[in-house]
């Protein structure tokens, strides 16, 4: 499903969110204003009730059957967004590794997002990825689904809640200056593990400099829409041979983030190639360090 | 007109007599003569506190006003109005935000007059049109429909890039455009007469920083903003202090939260180690701080990982 197939329902939401407006007015106005709140409580608290799974799923899954994911993949955030442009993601493989399945794909999906699919994930067939996380924007108290897609063809699906954050936290960038200033830059770091030298685990960490605009925000005073400006496409390899690849929106946060685990093929390099909704290709490949340093 | 509409319309004729009836002066206490501090609760923005977080306040020149900011919600700045007028009836030139916050603006249609400008920094347009619309959202869900349906997001027209004066009739303002700190659109305002400093949200007592913008950033301001020769600052949260000893701890903060999370990020640890364990021996100083502690320590990392 496009992102913008996401956008459509979600303009629905909004608008059932705008007749919860006057569900405080009881205070004011006693008698009327009883009567009118209840008759406009009454879409307010379906909306709440309204479930958007169902219809993701059928958006974004075509309606194929979900399997109870629990013992295939792992999804950890915190309970509360502290902040709503920076809410950390883990994606945790939970497959043993005497399964002879393994994960093609992982799908994580932020239900009451403006855009709920905020990636698709590709597993290199080699690379044994089990971890990745990233950082993601979390619009509202919502459900956050990953969805497995195994090499049986069947899809798995995990979820968490997550309470939206409150204060003056945004989902917005903080400082616009220094993301637009950080455009295209990469880096790429390796962490140093316990599984000893001989271990060929490994795990790293790619950053790229990017706005990752949203486009759902007015411009206030041109009441125009401030157009959507992000990476959709991340691909890693270790020389030619993939290792993690994504498919983004605009719910990843500013300055996209993957941390994740692999196995080396023993390859010397290890490459980035991102694309952004402007057409931006920022490529760029760093030497692999030995394991333990 | 259908029925409803009418029940609409007599509702909202209702409603309007009624919040004029009921726009109660906000409590003021003037700080040094003619500069009038109305001090916010430590708290996050509620029904119950109406928004009434914040710290603002107006001066009185000899011939004008300037308010600095106007609370976080319509019926808060109709209060500050409200208290305005009971002092003074010099016309308000200028009403001031020294950030695009929700406790700081959402006052500000309260104010809307022939005549008064809407002051703030250069990035401040801009920070409103990407989060006016979701703090509207947000805090309808937190604080109701009823507070939150009559704020209007109001962008300032009269922009600060680096320094602009205003003149109030002998008294001179002096305000400033900070790079990106506690936000990126940071303005402070000094009353050059009574050497009273308004920081807005660069400045915190009791209540935790709260970090927004860029703590690298942050940190630098306050050893400039430390030599600004003021007497007293009026914080954007806690109480009113004597100038530049207000910034001790706040400083202290900051400082220990920019070291611990360059050492997390050196050791290799993860964003959500860092929001578990940066500046968590901090804990016993602040009022708020498991409300956004592990928020400041999140945008922290996120900053340093580009160092
Ligand atoms: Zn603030």
């Amino acid at each position: 499903m496009g992102v913008a197939g996401a956008l459509r329902w979600e303009s629905t939401l909004l608008r059932a969110r705008e007749t919860m407006t006057m569900t405080g007015c009881t205070r004011r106005l006693p008698l009327i204003a009883a009567l009118l709140c209840i008759a406009l409580a009454m879409p307010a608290r379906a909306e709440e009730a309204y479930d958007p799974w169902p219809g993701l799923v059928q958006d974004i899954f075509s309606n194929r059957p979900m399997n109870d994911g629990s013992n295939v993949i792992g999804i950890e955030m915190p309970y509360r967004a502290e902040d709503a442009a920076i809410v950390p993601v883990t994606l945790r493989s939970k497959l043993s590794p005497a399964d002879s399945r393994r994960i093609r794909s992982i799908t994580l999906v932020i239900d009451r997002n403006p855009a709920p699919m905020a990636a698709k994930f590709e597993l290199g067939p080699d690379a044994n990825v089990t971890e990745i996380s990233t950082r993601v924007r979390v619009n509202n108290y919502t459900d956050v689904h990953a969805v497995a897609e195994l090499s049986d063809g069947q899809l798995y699906v995990s979820k968490v809640y997550v309470k939206a954050s409150g204060g003056c936290s945004a989902p917005a960038g903080k400082n616009v200056e220094e993301a637009r200033n950080r455009l295209g830059q990469m880096r790429y770091r390796q962490f140093a593990r316990e599984d000893g030298p001989a271990s060929r685990v490994r795990e790293a960490q790619i950053m790229i400099g990017h706005p990752n605009n949203s486009g759902l925000q007015m411009d206030q005073v041109t009441q125009l829409y401030i157009p959507a400006f992000f990476i959709n496409q991340l691909k890693l390899t270790q020389d030619d041979s993939p290792v993690l690849s994504m498919e983004g929106g605009i719910s990843i946060s500013e300055d996209p983030n993957l941390r994740f685990t692999y196995v080396s093929n023993g390859a010397k390099r290890f490459r980035a190639e991102a694309k952004d909704t402007d057409g931006h290709v920022f490529r760029n490949e760093w030497d692999v360090e030995k394991p333990g340093t | 007109m259908s029925r409803i509409a009418l029940v609409i319309a007599a509702l909202s004729l209702g409603a309007a007599t009624l919040a004029r009836a009921g726009a109660a002066e906000l409590p003021v206490s003037e700080v040094a003569p003619g500069i009038f501090v109305h001090s916010g609760t430590i708290a996050l923005m509620s029904r119950e506190n109406e928004g009434d977080i914040a710290n603002v306040g107006f001066i009185v020149g000899d011939d004008a006003v300037a308010v600095i900011d106007t609370g976080g919600s319509f019926r808060e700045g109709e209060a500050l109005l409200a208290a305005v007028k009971a002092r003074t009836t010099k016309p308000i030139r200028y009403v001031i935000n020294t950030h695009g916050h929700p406790d700081h603006v959402f006052g500000n249609a309260a104010f809307a007059a022939d005549g008064t400008s809407f002051v703030g920094h250069g990035k401040l347009p801009q920070a409103l049109a990407a989060r006016g619309p979701f703090y509207l959202d947000n805090f309808r869900r937190i604080m109701g429909g009823e507070l939150i349906d009559p704020v209007k997001i109001v962008p300032p027209t009269l922009l600060v890039t680096d320094t602009l004066t205003l003149d109030l009739g002998s008294r001179r303002l002096t305000l400033r455009a900070w790079p990106a700190g506690h936000s990126d659109n940071d303005l402070t305002v000094l009353d050059e007469t009574s050497k009273t400093l308004f920081a807005g949200d660069l400045v915190f007592l009791r209540h935790i920083p709260v970090m927004d913008g860029s703590i690298r950033g942050w940190l630098a301001t306050l050893k400039e903003l430390e030599t600004i020769p003021a007497l007293r600052v009026v914080p954007g949260h806690g109480p009113v202090s004597e100038w530049p000893a207000a910034l001790v701890d706040e400083r202290r903060y900051l400082s220990t939260l920019l070291s611990d999370v360059r050492t997390l990020n050196k050791k290799g640890e993860t964003i959500r180690t860092a929001a578990d364990k940066a500046a968590a021996d901090e804990q016993p100083h602040w009022q708020l701080f498991d409300d956004y502690n592990a928020r400041n320590a999140t945008a922290a990392f996120s900053e340093i990982e580009w160092e």
